[in-house]
């Protein structure tokens, strides 16, 4: 096991072996928005690069910009200074599809029908369309509810709806806003392995946010760490654990546990510096 | 010692024990409950009919006023089928009710669209938000004699005090459900490219539809309240009518027999809302 990168808070260093090039590369970015306390800045200077088809993890204390920097890659937010490169390789397919933190299935649509939006969106519909759907609904085990509104659902055959409706769009670029936080362990696992599978048989690059560093180490191929507020680059660490990936059988080898402590005392001081400001903050009239 | 007997220490020490045991899987003391329930449900409306009954015929309710409630199924039979079909009770309702539901489409269609766009568009919002606050307070009754001198006696002015009425609830109603459809839906039809009018079909209507229905439920009560008065005014058939009609011919068991009906069609038009909601907004957890 490698650990590489440390404390370089820009560019991917060489040798990622993937194919074609650079996925998406972020040079300088910054963000400032204007809220009721004033400006707040809440990205400065991030530069990265994401090779194609690389599974990279981003893990930070809670309000670093995380969130606010895949909501930009998603093209739901804009940012404010620097440059963002997105390389669409194949247009037929769409660039990204995100799969969101909190519950956003929509509750009027069946599982089917929340698998498939993506794909009616685009105008797939008919035989090619129902076969996708059918294929990931299989995929996330959720065949026999495929008729079932989301009220009858669990929390976490909910965010496996969520997976499968993004993984049914086939896009180049997964963008996953810690999919899994709101899950108990034992569902975090079985999702969690159920995502590897699915992605290693498409090998898309996926950008996940997640604030566990277990999970990062568990899913990614490369772990990047952001400071707190304002968020930017801290470290950047490659997870050479050969695949296909099992959570739990990884979890017991000591090289994880290494790992793991390698990614935390990196993020460390960024959660404790975190938490001071909030306590200055809170300490403000 | 015999057996039987304990000392006074190992009293001390025996633990009462509790033992309650399960009501068993239908729960038969809430069953029996539920049925009791249902019963007085029927019977307190009966025993109130039979008390009133009892009351005319001592002489201690004024019969002019609160005609004994079996007088009325007759004048209820008599209206329905004996009297000539212009002054008919079926003619009233049909009459009534083609108004109500003509008002009602006016109303409620343009008021849906508007609300959507309006609950999408902060600028759309910003512009008609000011001169509905202003108009909606405006009783609709108190507008009825200029709708009368635009559109005439006829039909049009009545369609048109109901639509007005109906309007502004759904209006009000849609333009609130869209607005406050999460956030997070919106950013999911943007994320997987929802065009506007995708957004309008897939998002916004099924995500205001449980508010609509609310607002759809206000409107046709402003609906029938409209429709009644507008009646009374100027008509010439009509529930409305007949019931001003009794009034100024002093036939009070006829008044009656348009009261009920009118109380019959709130009541069965609101079940069917109930079931046409159940049945369009089949995603909704029901308690």
């Amino acid at each position: 096991m490698v650990v590489s990168g440390g404390e370089s808070e820009s560019q991917a260093g060489p040798g990622w072996g993937f194919q074609s090039g650079a996925k998406i590369t972020i040079e300088r970015l910054g963000k400032v928005f204007d809220s009721r306390n004033g400006r707040v800045e809440a990205l400065r200077d991030v530069s990265l690069v994401i090779p194609n088809g690389q599974f990279c993890c981003v893990v930070g204390p809670s309000g670093c910009g995380k969130t606010t920097l895949l909501r930009i890659l998603a093209g739901l937010d804009e940012h404010t200074s620097g440059r963002l490169e997105l390389a669409h390789h194949d247009q037929a397919k769409p660039l990204n599809s995100m799969v969101f933190q909190e519950q956003s299935i929509f509750p009027w649509m069946t599982v089917d029908d929340n698998v498939a939006y993506g794909l009616k969106m685009r105008g797939v519909a008919g035989k090619q369309c129902r076969e996708v759907v059918d294929y990931y609904v299989e995929k996330v085990g959720l065949t026999a509810f495929r008729r079932a509104y989301p009220h009858q659902l669990s929390g976490g055959m909910k965010q496996r709806v969520s997976v499968a409706r993004a993984f049914a769009n086939d896009p180049e670029i997964l963008l996953m806003d810690e999919p899994f936080a709101a899950l108990d362990e034992q569902n975090k696992a079985l999702l969690q392995e159920e995502l590897l599978k699915i992605w290693e048989e498409s090998k898309k690059t996926v950008v996940f946010i997640t604030h566990s560093i277990d999970e990062a180490v568990i899913l990614g191929d490369r772990v990047l760490v952001m400071t707190a507020h304002p968020g930017t680059m801290k470290a950047d660490m490659e997870v050479k654990f050969p695949r296909p990936r099992h959570v739990y059988e990884l979890k017991a080898s000591p090289a994880f546990g290494e790992l793991v402590y390698n990614v935390w005392s990196q993020l460390r001081d960024e959660v404790l510096r975190a938490k001071q400001e909030e306590q200055v903050q809170g300490g403000a009239p | 010692m015999s057996q039987g007997s304990i000392t006074i220490e190992q009293a001390a020490t025996i633990p009462r024990v509790h033992v309650r045991s399960g009501v068993g899987e239908n729960g038969r003391a809430r069953v029996s409950r539920d049925t009791a329930e249902k019963v007085i449900a029927l019977l307190a409306p009966v025993l109130l009919l039979a008390l009133w009954e009892l009351l005319v015929r001592v002489r201690l309710l004024d019969a002019r006023f609160f005609p004994a409630p079996l007088s009325i199924p007759g004048t209820f039979y008599n209206l329905a089928f004996v009297v000539p079909w212009q002054g008919a009770l079926p003619n009233h309702v049909l009459t009534s009710l083609s108004r109500a539901a003509v008002g009602f489409a006016i109303g409620a269609i343009p008021a849906i669209c508007i609300g959507i766009v309006m609950g999408l568009i902060p600028l759309v919002r910003a512009a008609l938000q000011p001169i509905i606050g202003a108009l909606f307070p405006i009783p609709k009754v108190a507008i009825l004699p200029l709708l009368m001198l635009i559109f005439g006696l006829g039909e049009q002015s009545k369609w048109a005090i109901i639509a007005i009425g109906v309007f502004f609830q759904v209006l009000i109603a849609t333009a609130a459900g869209v607005a406050n459809i999460e956030r997070i839906y919106l950013d999911v039809g943007r994320n997987y490219g929802a065009s506007r009018l995708a957004t309008y079909r897939t998002i916004a209507l099924p995500g205001a539809l449980p508010m609509i229905f609310a607002g759809i439920r206000l409107g046709w009560g402003v609906a029938l309240l409209l429709l009644v008065t507008a009646e009374m005014v100027s008509a010439k058939s009509g529930l409305g009518y007949l019931i001003w009609q009794s009034w100024q011919t002093f036939s009070v068991e006829e008044m009656y027999v348009g009261l009920v009906t009118v109380a019959g069609i709130g009541i069965v038009s609101f079940w069917l809302l109930d079931a046409l909601e159940s049945w369009l907004l089949p995603w909704k957890a029901r308690s």
